[in-house]
């Protein structure tokens, strides 16, 4: 059972105080996009074995949603990090650029 | 015969006699006892029969790894199928009944098996069953219906007694295993600062060492085990549990400990068993070794068993297995029994060491005693039926000549030991096979790694492949030093305890006995002795293609049963390389999953059973409804009223009866568990705005409107009434079992979306009862409890003010989901009960009637009102529901819109809501397809529409129905037919879905 | 007020710890920035207690605050003031971004009161209750059993636990199950 620190509240909290949300970092396509770029947003998912970035929520919690870096394979978890960013930190690519040289993500490298 | 002795038994108390009963025969062993030991001192061999071929069994083990002894334990509401008797701890009155037979254990009809084997070999469910086809369903199910299932499972009547609970731990080290490594691995730790727990299964510290002998620090391995227990219970940083098991380890130092903290003792108050859920930054396993089997012909009848259970049970329970004993191995481990056999006045006739250069010092002392010893020997096969009668020595370098029998009524038999590495392998730790000890042992480079990426398993001991008593002790201080060191405590010297133990010879891997058997000794060589797979099996399977070893084991059925391949895997897969011509390792093992044993489906329950099965969530009002007769619906997990039928009255009378009141006077419905959100900030109108399908934003403080929400991809969610409070704040019900999910969507948009936008919200559901005091003469009822004017004028439809009802503080909200002159009262939380009693009381003129969700749903029907579940299942949109008038056209976004456009979603064909008649009055059933002509591709009968709600409305006195129909709306009027389950079908008009008070005369006055 | 009627009418259990539902507590949601000058002098002003950093608590008196998250505190006061306060509170923070709910009446809180509330509790929440991991001044949102709750500790034998009204008598149930005087563990104390 995963083990994954809010950066909100800095509880080191068990996946059952917690909510998977699935992938970070996607753009809204709203009303007026292509069908393609809709359908890309609504639809398609990156499924790595590797590194990825996720959305978790602190339900049973502080309530906060946050982003988490971490490697579906090892289930290492690089770091976590607000929700309210359109990128990850320069931090926690830098560490998993040592951990996973020449790790990709989406336009991530 | 097997016996008890009058020496030995260092953990029973022979002044305490424990009676029991074994197949309802009254049975004496002592305190201290398991099971298979005291079935044992009574002579009783046999304890069960083998689950394929119904093979008469003995017990082979003496630990968690026996396949054999396995019984129902318990009756009644205490009885428990499949537990083994080798750690079962007797008590007082316990009753054990055997398995797998019919009618007794002595006499099994189901041994016919046993003679059809050759037609029953590896695989035989996939090729007797298949043909001919017709034969699977009348004959061939019932059969393996009849023969399927390992023991009885519990009367479907019976209820466990007892109570179970979950315990959350943390500690830096968890050290699982409590022999002398476990011990000397948590000494280290603790020694050197870190917070140690310590769990061992047994209710004993110390494993193996007291009965295999040596000294530590020159003392007894008691003396030591009691010392370093001393130690440990006098640190404050370090603490032991026994009667624990390691049960599984899990992602990032997760743990499952399971405590059996009554087994023994099941007249003691408390928990029967107790599941440790446990978050340990390092986990050492110090969980030993296991004895390998020796596959000869024979291996599995009762007597012959492994030479460590041999001598535990005469060490630790003063039980001898036979009066002559011979031992059959290929190390030098298993001259330990035989000394210990003559030393307590047995006979051991022989020992067959497989090697041809024999043992070292534990033979010479063997030899020194005067037992004979036989080199490069084999049992070629033991002879008896229920009892062994006599071993038959050949060479193992041969194909199975018989040289001599030798006559016996037990045999001791060790083909090596293999590391214990099941908790090591759960979370992904890799192994590595060491040949000079023919075992898997962990492969240390290629660890489990945790939530850091480093590594977070360390092991200990023999369950690290050292087996040398002083290179256990070294090892397990190593392992000790280690986990201490990666949680950051370093102090103090790791020094370990030294071991003095006589040096032991290599072994020789030994798979097969005689190395060249014939195919009718194979046929009798038992690898898996619960599931009956014989080495015969095994190496068919690899003959049929069966290469993969996860393949052959499903197959196969080897190390499948209850005990997991525990003795069977390493013989099982090393059968299978030499079969294919292959290394061990690149067969490789089968995958370790947790748990280590079985555990109680208690003790996984925990807490979570009769009253706190799971919560149930009741309004302030719910006690009044249960002494009102309320018909409980559950609704997400509140529990609502659903009708409150009186006494002697039907509860289809009963909503019949509450609709009519309702209708023609006055109802009231506890309307608490709607949700209630409020949303504040400068702006939460334009949050509401994308929230909800229609415009919030331009809505008046004071004023009420309907909304809808859709979900990102278009689907309608969730409805309900949202009322200004002022400038920049708005209160959101919700449905019922919406609050949490569109609160924690409101979150999620605010939070990972819209986090620029200025916006607050909070969950407000539980701080208020609301009441709906519905029906012609609510108003009258109002204005009788006084406080506030609610008169058309001042609180008009879709309206809500603040005041006071008969002194209580109030909200009144103008809004009907009934068609009725309707309000909403709002109290705060701890009045609802007492504002639901004046309610009661003040409208008995009016016949004041409660009424149920099944009311509600009616009347909501009647006039034509979506319900979000019944007109919704995560598939419509809110245009299929004719709800157009709710889509705000005027937005440039909202949740949903974008979807919407989507051409599936704009396509004319969609199904739409329409209002449905029969014919004949009668009620349409609920789910019932409307059939259109032909059939589809794949000759189903095509489909034009459902149903999606029906119920007969009391008011109109017939069955009224909404549903999705083709081109519905365009077909007012039309009549279409309807699936009637099973029966003929219904024909049904189109016709508006409102039903009642089309104009909503009734709510406006 | 007389008709005021707790969830379980004020349960009340014996075991490893006495188990009672309190009455007369008042609580307010307070939504806003929680390092915001305006929002932190407000709270004094009226509750007479500064907001408390991460996971902490802050008391004067029978007013308290809670952390709840980076932008939501539970302010403390007694039941009878509560919407009082509240309104006080929110007037004034008129100008300021912020939500004040009084929601006294939306939960039930349940007072722990003996020496094994420790045990109790991790029986029920996955909280490191080790005595060096939880203290006195600590508050701690989490999950109990199946059920949402908060909880934190006034004294070394005395606790507060916090949950939505409408489970209060699935939460005094585990609560009294767990709190069995023959359940002890004896993890925390020997």
């Amino acid at each position: 059972m995963l083990l994954i620190t809010c950066p909100y509240c800095g509880v080191a909290a068990e996946e059952t105080e917690l909510h998977a949300g699935g992938e970070a970092h996607l753009t809204r396509f709203g009303p007026d996009s292509s069908d393609e770029d809709f359908t890309g947003y609504l639809f398609h998912r990156e499924n790595p074995k590797g590194v990825h970035f996720e959305r978790w929520r602190h339900v049973n919690g502080c309530g906060k949603w946050f982003h988490a870096a971490r490697c579906t394979n090892t289930l290492e978890v690089f770091g976590t990090y607000s929700a309210q960013t359109t990128e990850p930190p320069k931090d926690i690519l830098d560490t998993i650029r040592a951990k996973r040289p020449g790790f990709t993500w989406r336009t991530i490298a | 015969m097997s016996t008890r002795v009058q020496t030995q038994g260092r953990l029973i108390n022979r002044d305490r006699p424990v009676s029991f009963k074994f197949n309802g025969t009254l049975l004496n062993g002592y305190q201290g006892d398991t099971l298979a030991s005291a079935l044992l001192a009574n002579d009783q061999m046999l304890m069960g029969r083998s689950f394929k071929y119904h093979r008469p069994r003995g017990v082979v083990a003496s630990g968690s790894e026996e396949p054999n002894a396995i019984v129902g334990l318990g009756t009644g509401n205490r009885f428990e199928p499949n537990q083994r008797a080798t750690t079962t701890e007797i008590f007082h009155g316990l009753t054990a009944i055997s398995q797998n037979h019919w009618p007794s254990l002595n006499y099994d009809v189901g041994i016919v098996n046993n003679l059809l084997s050759r037609f029953l070999s590896a695989g035989f469910y996939y090729k007797m069953f298949i043909h001919p086809r017709p034969f699977w369903k009348h004959i061939y199910e019932p059969f393996i219906r009849h023969s399927a299932g390992l023991g009885k499972a519990p009367d479907a009547k019976s209820r466990d007694e007892d109570r179970y609970e979950h315990f959350y731990a943390f500690t830096d080290v968890l050290v699982i295993g409590g022999g002398v490594a476990g011990l000397q691995s948590a000494l280290t730790a603790a020694r050197a600062g870190a917070k140690v727990l310590l769990l061992e299964q047994t209710a004993h510290l110390g494993g193996r060492a007291p009965v295999d002998g040596g000294t530590i620090d020159g003392m007894e391995p008691d003396a030591w085990i009691a010392k370093a227990r001393e130690e440990l219970n006098a640190l404050p940083n370090a603490q032991i549990r026994t009667r624990t098991m390691g049960a599984g380890v899990y992602d990032h130092g997760y743990v499952l400990g399971y405590e059996r903290l009554t087994d023994h003792a099941p007249e003691a108050a408390g928990p029967r068993h107790r599941l440790w859920r446990i978050r340990a930054a390092q986990i050492i396993t110090a969980t030993g070794a296991i004895e390998r089997p020796l596959s000869f012909a024979g291996n599995d009848i009762p007597g012959v068993m492994l030479a460590s259970a041999v001598r535990d049970y005469l060490v630790n329970f003063g039980v001898s297995p036979g009066d002559r004993t011979v031992v059959v191995t290929n190390n030098d481990d298993a001259y330990r029994t035989a000394i210990a056999l003559v030393q307590a006045g047995l006979k051991v006739p022989a020992i067959l060491d497989a090697r041809p250069e024999g043992g070292g010092a534990l033979m010479d002392e063997a030899k020194a005693l005067g037992i004979r010893v036989e080199t490069g020997a084999a049992a070629v096969k033991v002879k008896g039926a229920k009892r062994v009668h006599s071993v038959c020595r050949g060479v193992q370098a041969g194909e199975g000549e018989v040289l001599e029998e030798i006559f016996c009524d037990a045999v001791a038999m060790s083909g090596g030991w293999s590391p214990v590495v099941h908790l090591w392998s759960h979370c992904g730790g890799k192994l590595i096979w060491d040949a000079s000890q023919a075992a898997f042992r962990p492969d240390h480079d290629r660890a489990p790694t945790s939530h850091d990426g480093n590594p977070f398993v360390v092991t200990s001991g023999a369950a690290d492949g050292a087996f040398h008593l002083n290179d256990v002790l070294q090892n397990a201080a190593n392992a000790g030093k280690t986990a201490a060191a990666r949680v950051g405590a370093e102090k103090g010297d790791a020094a370990a305890s030294s071991g003095e133990a006589p040096d032991e010879a290599p072994l020789v891997p030994v798979w097969m006995m005689p190395q060249g058997a014939k195919k009718q000794l194979r046929m009798k060589a038992w690898l898996d002795y619960q599931n009956d797979v014989k080495v015969a099996d095994v190496q068919l399977a690899a003959q049929e293609g069966f290469e993969s070893v996860e393949h052959t084991k499903r197959y196969t059925t080897l190390g499948m049963a209850t005990d997991q391949g525990k003795l069977s895997n390493i013989n099982g897969l090393a059968t299978l390389a030499n079969a294919l011509g292959a290394d061990i390792p690149q067969v490789g093992t089968t995958t370790f999953r947790p748990p280590y044993t079985p555990i109680s489906m208690g003790a996984i329950a925990g807490e979570a059973r009769g009253d706190i099965f799971q919560p149930i969530r009741k309004t302030p009002m719910h006690d009044r409804h249960e002494a009102n007769g309320a018909h409980w619906e559950p609704v997400g997990h509140w529990r609502r009223a659903y009708a409150f039928p009186r006494k002697g009255e039907s509860v289809h009378d009963a909503v019949k009866r509450e609709v009519l009141a309702t209708r023609n006077s006055l109802g009231l419905l506890d309307a608490s568990t709607l949700g209630k959100i409020i949303v504040k900030g400068p702006d939460a109108g334009r949050f509401l705005d994308m929230l909800y399908t229609n415009m919030m934003s331009t809505l008046k403080p004071g004023k009420c409107r309907y909304g809808l929400m859709c979900s990102e991809n278009g689907f309608l969610s969730d409805d309900g009434v949202v009322a200004r409070i002022d400038e920049d704040t708005f209160l959101c019900h919700t449905t019922t079992g919406g609050a949490d999910r569109i609160h924690a969507h409101m979150e999620e948009w605010l939070q990972t979306e819209l986090w620029d936008w200025k916006v607050w919200t909070v969950n407000a559901t539980e701080q208020f009862a609301q009441v709906a005091v519905v029906g012609p003469n609510a108003r009258k009822l109002l204005e009788k409890l006084g406080g506030m004017d609610v008169s058309k004028e001042a609180l008009a439809f879709m309206e809500w003010k603040d005041g006071e009802l008969a002194g209580f503080p109030v909200r009144a909200y103008r809004i009907s989901f009934s068609g009725e002159l309707s309000y909403e009262i709002a109290v705060p939380a701890n009045l609802g009960r007492a504002f639901w009693d004046k309610l009661i009381e003040a409208g008995k003129e009016w016949d004041i009637t409660p009424y149920g969700t099944e009311a509600l749903h009616i009347m909501r029907a009647e006039k034509g009102f979506i319900m979000i579940g019944d007109e919704t299942d995560g598939t419509v949109i809110p245009q299929d529901l004719g709800l157009d008038w709710a889509i705000s056209k005027k937005k440039e976004d909202y949740i949903g819109k974008r979807a919407q456009a989507r051409s599936h979603m704009t396509d004319p064909k969609r199904w739409k809501l329409v209002g449905l008649e029969t014919l004949d009055g009668s009620v349409l059933q609920d789910g019932a397809y409307a059939i259109a002509d032909g059939v589809n591709e794949n000759g189903q009968t095509n489909t034009e529409g459902r149903v999606t709600s029906t119920y007969h409305s009391p008011t109109l006195n017939k069955g009224i129905a909404m549903g999705l129909v083709l081109n519905g709306p365009d077909r007012m009027g039309d009549v279409i037919t309807f699936t009637n389950g099973g029966n003929p079908p219904k024909k049904a008009r189109i016709v508006n879905p409102v039903f009642f008070d089309p104009e909503g005369e009734k709510q406006n006055v | 007020m007389s008709d005021v009627a707790l969830a379980l009418g004020g349960a009340n259990f014996d075991g490893l710890v006495e188990i009672t539902e309190l009455a007369g507590q008042g609580m307010v949601t307070l939504r806003g920035d929680l390092t915001d000058n305006t929002i932190v002098t407000a709270v004094n002003d009226v509750f007479g207690v500064t907001l408390p950093g991460t996971r902490e608590t802050a008391f004067s008196g029978d007013t308290g605050a809670l952390w709840m998250s980076p932008d939501e505190a539970m302010l403390l006061c007694s039941y009878d003031k509560a919407q009082d306060l509240a309104d006080d509170l929110a007037a004034k923070l008129a100008d300021a971004h912020a939500l004040v709910v009084n929601v006294s009446d939306a939960r039930a809180v349940f007072q722990l009161k003996g020496t094994m509330l420790r045990e109790v509790i991790a029986k029920l929440a996955p909280v490191d209750m080790r005595a060096d991991a939880f203290t006195p001044g600590m508050v701690r949102r989490t999950r109990m059993a199946q059920v949402a709750a908060a909880f934190w500790m006034d004294d070394a034998s005395t606790a507060r636990v916090v949950c939505f009204r409408s489970v209060a008598a699935y939460m005094f149930g585990i609560l009294s199950m767990s709190a069995d005087d023959s359940s002890a563990v004896n993890h925390f104390t020997r």
